[in-house]
């Protein structure tokens, strides 16, 4: 999304942005209920390990030592136990960390990639940019999921990696978008000022140019939280997950390969629930979010 | 004329990267190879071979030759389709990969028509009848189905419909043995649909959901415009000028979407493929990595680039030709 019409102050302030933002959700119920949703995992996530009633890698066993399996939600395990004996609401609630940071880092990595491709590429033009937009193009067309599987097969199933790989592939789209835009930035006249009054390249953009670009970087970045959320759970679906890391993609994996998805409700239902929440309400924050971050949007 | 000679350039451009593509990514799959744990050579030899057979293939992928050699002879032998032999199947793996292609693109190909066929029309529907239960509900549908992971909305699907309800089989293409028809005649049969319906119909709640909110949000808009006046004055009917008029109008932003939609449609297929046991490239490919048999991994990745490369490539060209303001320069 280009912006056309040229304003009269370029600095756009972020935090203003996200204020502005705020105010528009609270105009519209559907972005109010997402901020609350994230907001209430945001908590769950940071206090895991003091909300997970028991230790969510640890067989339960009842008073005789027979192992609690497949157990109903009950008073002492509010959303049962797994074939294994293992509490569902300690995996939900350690999941939602995992979920979290893998959205968080992935999304701040890829940005960063992609940003500094996009500045770098708009702002010198000719031969940085055709070989920065043909790489742009080449990585755009990887297809994330098998290349993630492949990858992780040989490399080691950690989520570190899950992060490190997806990082590298989700930037392009982020790349062209702000291309474009310092394709305009640069020919208004304060960046002309700045290059008259002695700045170097480097100094303008980063100094000049990056704040301008920010808000539809900060739309990407919300965008990517949802991908990587998405993506990873897709991977410890398909049995690539990390074995010392608790994810809903995981849980998941756990009750399908169990094959017991039809009775055990309580074990499938809720990881399936939670990543539609996350997932769809961090949607709905990066479109209300764009909507404030491009003018032409907003006037409608 | 100059017009279209630009035109074939931008496409001849089009078409160089999505070469250089699979050549970057047969690179990295090579590279990537090399570092699996062990004899890198394992990648190609199954070690259940006798040291005859072991031999030969020793010599035919250049695994006694410096590096350098065997890429060369890696990248010769992907080009020309010689992918090796399967560990676990102990068939060449060209003619395994094969069907399994046809059998992706005739689950994949139908959802994504019918995803975008749907999605468009409810979309430009929803978006006339604003404010009614049935804009309110299928925005809902669509905001929350976009956002469910596809493997769980699959699993969810075989619950309901398969076991509690009984209507469809929970999985695989065909009833094992129950029709000895082959080629194209066994997709006509009455089995193959049956196994079809719940992947087509999640694939297709998948796919669709993107479309159906952007169309609505873009027929939102382009309904305020002056031109949609003009059509209500000239005494055109309103749904005339909603599904003429206005939905042309609300396209552009579907067809700049569609740039996104291979990867996406690609990592769809491989999940619902993964539960539904169907016989296609994704659940090829991952088998064969959770089964480390790596030349079919190999083979089966290649294939799914190819796809996703081309699907690319054909995403652009559409998007040429509907939006007009593009000059390919």
């Amino acid at each position: 999304m280009l912006r056309e019409e040229t304003p009269s102050l370029p600095i756009i302030k972020p935090l203003d942005m996200a204020a502005r933002a705020v105010g528009a959700a609270c105009n519209r119920p559907r972005v109010a209920i997402s901020l609350a949703i994230l907001a209430a995992f945001f908590l769950v996530g940071i206090f895991a390990n003091e909300l997970a009633p028991y230790d969510a890698f640890v067989k339960q066993y009842d008073a005789n030592g027979n192992l609690l399996r497949l157990l109903p939600p009950s008073a002492d395990h509010l959303l049962g136990t797994t074939l294994f004996g293992r509490d569902v609401f300690s995996q939900l609630i350690l999941g939602t960390r995992t979920a979290l940071i893998v959205g968080f880092l992935t999304a701040i990595a890829t940005s960063v990639i992609g940003v500094n491709i996009g500045l770098l590429a708009g702002y010198f033009g000719g031969k940085l940019d055709g070989a920065l937009m043909r790489m742009t193009d080449v990585v755009f067309c990887v297809p994330i999921l098998p290349f993630s599987i492949v990858a992780l097969s040989i490399l080691n199933r950690s989520t570190w990696w899950i992060i490190t790989v997806m990082s590298l592939l989700f930037w392009p789209i982020a790349a062209r978008v702000i291309r474009s835009q310092v394709l305009s930035l640069k020919e208004r006249p304060f960046t002309d000022a700045a290059r008259m009054s002695g700045a170097r390249p480097l100094r303008i953009i980063y100094k000049h140019i990056a704040p301008n670009v920010l808000p539809q970087a900060f739309v990407h970045g919300v965008f990517a939280i949802a991908w990587a959320i998405t993506t990873e759970a897709s991977i410890n679906f398909l049995g690539f997950g990390d074995p010392n890391m608790i994810s809903w993609g995981t849980i998941i994996y756990d009750v399908f390969t169990s094959m017991v998805s039809y009775t055990a409700w309580w074990w499938f239902l809720p990881p399936g629930i939670c990543l539609m929440l996350v997932v769809g309400a961090f949607y709905l924050v990066a479109e209300a979010y764009e909507e404030v971050a491009n003018p032409r949007l907003q006037e409608r | 004329m100059g017009q279209f000679q630009a035109a074939l350039r931008y496409m001849a451009r089009r078409a160089a990267v999505a070469f250089a593509t699979l050549f970057v990514l047969a690179t990295l799959l090579f590279i990537l190879f090399r570092l699996v744990p062990g004899d890198p050579t394992l990648t190609v030899l199954s070690p259940a071979l006798s040291p005859e057979n072991q031999a030969e293939l020793r010599q035919r992928f250049g695994l006694d030759q410096p590096l350098i050699v065997q890429y060369g002879l890696y990248l010769t032998n992907m080009a020309t389709g010689h992918f090796g032999i399967s560990f676990s199947r102990a068939t060449p793996v060209v003619a395994l990969i094969g069907e399994r292609v046809v059998n992706t693109l005739v689950l994949m190909l139908p959802a994504l028509i019918l995803a975008y066929v749907l999605g468009i029309f409810g979309g430009a529907l929803i978006a006339w009848k604003r404010g009614t239960l049935l804009e309110k509900s299928a925005t809902l549908f669509a905001i929350v189905f976009r956002a469910a992971p596809i493997f769980w909305m699959c699993i969810v699907f075989i619950v309901v419909f398969s076991h509690w309800l009984g209507l469809f089989p929970e999985g695989h293409m065909l009833t094992p043995g129950a029709s000895s028809d082959s080629g194209i005649s066994q997709f006509l049969s009455l089995d193959f649909l049956r196994h079809l319906v719940l992947p087509l119909v999640v694939m297709t709640i998948y796919y669709g959901c993107y479309p159906l909110l952007v169309m609505r949000t873009s027929m939102l808009e382009v309904l305020h415009d002056d031109f949609i006046e003009l059509c209500k004055a000239k005494g055109l009917s309103e749904r005339d000028v909603v599904f003429r008029h206005a939905l042309r109008a609300s396209l552009l932003p579907i067809t700049s979407s569609v740039a996104l939609l291979a990867a996406y449609a690609v990592a769809g297929s491989v999940l619902v493929e993964a539960v539904f046991s169907w016989p296609g490239i994704g659940l090829l490919m991952v088998s064969a990595v959770l089964d480390s048999d790596y030349p079919v991994a190999q083979a089966a990745f290649l294939l799914i680039a190819v796809l996703t490369v081309m699907g690319n490539l054909i995403a652009d060209l559409l998007y040429g030709l509907v939006d007009p303001r593009i000059r390919y320069s």
